[in-house]
């Protein structure tokens, strides 16, 4: 039976025993349900919030490779244990059921998508960059300049310079990556040759 | 941040205009109450009577968009009500500096500054200059009284900013603006102290920067810049983007702040030498001064022993800009539109949702030819194809969609709003089949430098030369390699050569302990000057800094400094050389950042004389001592707050424009309505309909702007997904007074169509008390508001509504190009 915590609050209607154990449980298998921490035995995992750039601190309970529940850290300065209802809810982000889990393709003019694997799925990618890459490769550009004169005065005049770079690949993202693979990631796309790089601190 | 979160329970006042922590960053309100308790008192200035208002002492509303006229009218309190720190202002600031008498402002020039061009919409910024003295150093006045010293300008320039005039534009009543103007002007006393808080209530405006600019004015003249509790803060949006800003995932810049290269400059000493400020001033430390050891040392770690001082470090290889090339984000999309992108990555983002004119974007979308989109959970934007309105049919982009793996399903660093640099552990192994970011990096990077080993190709070098070291024994990709690289290595014995003899600083092989070991020789690699000393090696032994949880907190400030590690040096108050008098000691002696102990020894030295504290801005001994005190300003080359501040592109004194969009036919401080430096997008030859706005146009007759509410996150992937937050708030609304309410027709929940000039989204209609109308030069003025979080593709029923940015303009601040969001112009009518 599947219940929203909405629906779960109508049907236990703030009958005391009901609501506190729940629908189709008796009182005593609650009792002894309740014995067992749900994070009883479970190993704890230090974390930062994924949200806004507080930076508040997160212990991730799990057991069994699972993230079985998540709360504040009380050891943390600056959030000392509390959390607002997003940092509150990371446990939703792992547990749920609308998340990515396979590579999905979807071809030019197709009306759905199709999953794919990963190795498929990464050459395929690599190997556009690569074409379009070689294609639109620029070794030189014009660029407007100011440049002194023998007189002593300055005039613009266009010249061809090198520039070696694409303008046919754009790039955004991101600010919810980790500093670690923020730096690799601008340092490939820079190998890359590209300039047209933004993220989410323009917006 | 200059300061840092907890810092903001020192303040004596605090002033949140431009944000809403108890919103936006609930938690950081914990210590607004702190300081409340100690006595503090609580500005509000909004729009709207927000969640913050509602905790402060003083709450005043104001017109989107009017926030340089409100503050402009402080400066002018401040200084003729002789509120201003005199011996910071003097000593600290430019506001002594003698200007090019041949400079004007906007009074003498109706709203603009002397040079500009309005052809180019650019301004020759000639006249805004210093004089100089014989040593080529700029002339000053202490007494403050040259009629073209920075101080008499600044005076005469915010003149034209009178009780009255401030309150016609804002909105502000006169005497809300006396009573917050004394409130804070109050902290202009040596032993007080007020902090700001904004976010991008200040940044998403055709004045962005001079919004916080005309802040930064207020807190030098009020000598609140390196205190505690003082300082100007951004509240930052995302857990992270303080740290993917550090690290240049932006087109201008590359880790640490160092410019990209453009076109002209031809080779290295070409880039260091234009990106190396000069100083004739002996006094003036110039850090900037280091620039060519810190590219020099990214070009280590990026080519590794590829980068040799014979092919200047690898330097061409890196990409170069046109000159004056701006890639930024409007331009991107509009080049985008323009079908020059044949392939694109949407990495952790969602810019049809997020972007400024999001109907534009999606548009855009559709002229790729691939596009590669990283993310937790379908999005708006890898599913643009089958998007409302939209045939899929007739899309030709193929979208690769990659999961990728949570904040708990790998480990690495984030650095939050205070410069914290803080270390998050795995928990769990990646759902599904999902990877951490840096796997697919990882993936991606060693299957296109295969192709071009195998195959060749246009100009392998970057790509085969790339260093690439992260594997460790059972990783494929060990992110711990990834940040000793951005700390950076001793790639030799490094030694001080100015020390006789000289002295080892480092042995070839270690972690670099900070970058003040930086070398330009190519001795020394950094991924990331900025982050040099995070990742390090005391005594031979490796120390991830940013892992660190010692709850130590010796000033009793709460700065905690063994908890993390704050960029620069662990400094957690930056500017804090500006909180000693000359002679070293606290302005505020009941919470001194740093003082000067004369007596102490310094253990390098041996010689008496150590600052105690926070990590000092250098270890100088007070600015007042003779020949060897240094200006408190580090950063600059002349050493000094900026006051006068000629390196912005709209004037070196913010000025009041209108918004693009704006319910004004006229500014009321002068003839120039809009910002004269904005690029516009519209209203020329070759303009596209897309990008039309319309000013004081009776279809669209209210002021709009866009915010955020605690239960979700930017354009809601990660939280629209997540049913608790989903229920908490399920759907799109739109804000507004009961006045207009009663005016329309429009009662609390009904539905309603909000239309700009370039796209309408449907609402609930959330009719409060906490807007209200405001009268702006002489009428009354409707504002509404609305969130941007939510978007068709989720909830899959399409019951939360679309994206607020589908209304929203194509114009972007004078100086960083942030879109203007937070004021445009809008209709409302009953659905």
């Amino acid at each position: 039976m599947s219940l929203s915590r909405r629906d779960f609050l109508k049907l236990s209607g703030g009958t005391a025993v009901a609501g506190a154990v729940g629908v189709g449980v008796t009182p005593q298998e609650a009792a002894a349900q309740a014995e067992e921490l749900r994070i009883a035995g479970a190993k704890e995992t230090k974390t930062i919030c994924p949200f806004c750039s507080v930076g508040c601190g997160i212990t991730a309970h799990t057991k069994d490779g699972k993230l079985v529940y998540s709360e504040g850290d009380a050891e943390h300065p600056i959030s000392e244990g509390t959390l607002c209802s997003k940092g509150a809810s990371l446990y939703q982000i792992v547990n749920n059921e609308t998340r990515l889990t396979k590579p999905r393709y979807r071809a030019p003019g197709a009306k759905d998508w199709k999953e794919v694997e990963w190795d498929w799925a990464l050459d395929e990618i690599a190997k556009r960059v690569k074409d379009t890459r070689d294609r639109t490769f620029k070794v030189t550009s014009k660029s407007k300049i100011k440049e002194k004169q023998p007189d002593g005065t300055e005039k613009d005049v266009e010249k061809e310079f090198v520039v070696n770079r694409t303008d046919a690949i754009a790039h955004v993202g991101s600010a919810a990556l980790d500093n670690e693979e923020c730096y690799i990631l601008q340092k490939w796309l820079r190998a890359l040759g590209l300039v047209y790089i933004e993220h989410q601190a323009r917006i | 941040m200059t300061n840092h979160w907890i810092d903001l329970r020192n303040a004596d006042v605090v002033l949140v205009m431009g944000g809403n922590p108890a919103e936006n960053h609930p938690i950081s309100m914990k210590w607004i109450t702190k300081a409340k308790e100690q006595g503090a008192k609580l500005i509000v200035v909004d729009p709207r009577f927000t969640r913050t208002a509602a905790k402060a002492d003083i709450y005043a509303p104001l017109r989107s968009g009017s926030d340089i006229a409100f503050l402009g009218g402080m400066i002018k309190y401040i200084l003729e009500n002789n509120l201003y720190h005199r011996e910071y202002v003097a000593n600290y600031t430019n506001a002594t500096f003698l200007v090019n008498p041949e400079f004007k402002g906007p009074g003498q020039l109706n709203g603009l500054f002397s040079g500009y061009d309005p052809k180019t919409r650019k301004y020759d910024k000639k006249t805004w200059s210093y004089q100089m003295d014989e040593n080529g150093i700029p002339k000053k006045d202490m007494t403050l009284r040259d009629p073209n010293c920075v101080f008499q300008l600044l005076r005469k320039h915010y003149s034209r900013y009178s009780l009255d005039t401030v309150s016609s534009i804002t909105g502000t009543p006169e005497e809300k603006l006396v009573e917050i103007y004394k409130t804070y002007g109050s902290t202009g006393k040596p032993d007080r102290a007020g902090t700001e808080c904004y976010a991008m209530g200040w940044t998403q405006h055709t004045v962005g920067t001079q919004n916080i600019r005309a802040m930064a004015i207020i807190q030098l003249l009020l000598g609140n810049v390196g205190m505690a509790g003082g300082g100007v803060n951004a509240l930052r949006g995302e857990s992270n983007v303080q740290g993917s800003t550090d690290h240049g995932l932006l087109f201008h810049i590359l880790p640490g702040y160092l410019a990209v290269p453009s076109a002209s400059l031809v080779d290295l000493p070409a880039y260091i030498e234009k990106y190396t400020p000069k100083t004739k001033d002996p006094r003036s430390v110039n850090w900037w001064s280091n620039r060519g050891k810190y590219i020099t040392s990214y070009l280590k770690a990026v080519f590794g022993k590829s980068a040799t001082k014979e092919n200047d470090f690898g330097y061409a290889w890196h990409p170069k800009l046109d000159e004056g090339m701006n890639a930024s984000w409007l331009n991107l999309f509009d080049q985008m539109y323009n079908g020059k992108f044949e392939g694109f990555f949407a990495w952790g983002q969602n810019p049809a949702c997020s972007g400024s004119n999001a109907g534009k974007v999606r548009k855009a979308l559709g002229k790729l030819k691939w596009m590669v989109n990283v993310n937790l959970f379908d999005n708006e934007t890898g599913s643009f194809w089958r998007g409302p309105g939209l045939n899929s049919a007739d899309i030709q982009t193929e979208v690769f969609m990659l999961p990728c793996a949570s904040s708990v399903e790998k480990e690495g660093s984030i650095t939050n709003s205070g410069r914290w640099a803080q270390w998050r552990y795995k928990a769990i192994e990646p759902i599904g089949q999902s990877k951490p970011d840096a796997e697919i990096i990882d993936e991606l990077q060693k299957r296109v430098r295969k192709l071009y080993q195998t195959a060749g190709g246009k100009f392998p070098a970057p790509i085969v030369n790339l260093t690439w070291d992260y594997q460790t024994a059972g990783k494929q990709i060990d992110t711990h390699e990834i940040a000793k690289e951005i700390n950076g290595y001793y790639l030799e014995d490094v030694f001080d050569t100015k020390a006789t003899p000289p002295k080892q600083l480092g042995k070839k092989g270690q972690l670099c302990a900070s970058f003040a070991h930086l070398q330009a020789d190519g001795t020394t690699s950094s991924g990331n000057w900025l982050y040099s000393q995070s990742y390090t090696q005391k005594e031979g032994k490796v120390i991830n800094m940013m892992a660190r949880r010692g709850k130590a907190d010796p000033t009793g400030l709460g700065m905690f400094p063994e908890w993390s590690w704050a960029w620069p040096v662990n400094r957690r108050i930056i500017y804090n050389r500006a909180s000693v008098d000359l002679n070293g000691r606290p302005w505020n002696p009941k919470r001194p950042v740093i003082m000067w102990d004369p007596v102490k020894l310094d253990k390098n030295t041996q010689k008496p004389g150590v600052w105690v504290g926070d990590v000092p801005d250098g270890p100088a001994p007070p600015m007042g001592t003779d020949g060897k005190g240094k200006y408190p300003f580090i950063m600059r080359a002349d050493g000094m707050g900026s006051i006068f501040g000629p390196g912005l592109a709209d004037g070196p004194f913010p000025e009041h424009y209108e918004a693009l969009e704006c319910p004004l036919q006229e500014n009321l401080l002068s003839k120039q309505r809009i910002n004269p430096a904005v690029k516009l997008f519209f209203g020329k030859e070759g303009s596209k309909e897309e990008d039309i706005y319309l000013s004081c146009d009776m279809r669209f007759p209210y002021v709009a702007t866009t915010y955020r509410v605690t239960e979700h996150w930017q354009t809601g992937v990660l939280s629209r997904h997540l049913p608790w937050l989903l229920e908490a708030v399920p759907q799109l609304f739109v804000e507004m007074s009961e006045e207009l309410g009663a005016e329309k027709g429009i009662k609390n929940g009904d539905k309603v169509v909000v239309k700009s000039a370039r796209g309408q989204v449907v609402a609930k209609a959330m009719v409060t008390g906490r807007l209200k109308p405001f009268k702006v030069a002489g009428s009354t003025v409707h504002q509404v508001g609305l969130p941007y979080h939510f978007g068709w593709q989720y909830p899959e029923d399409g019951s939360g509504g679309d994206s607020a940015n589908l209304l929203t303009p194509t114009i972007g601040d004078a100086n960083t190009m942030i879109p203007e969001t937070k004021a445009f112009m809008v209709s409302v009518d009953k659905a």
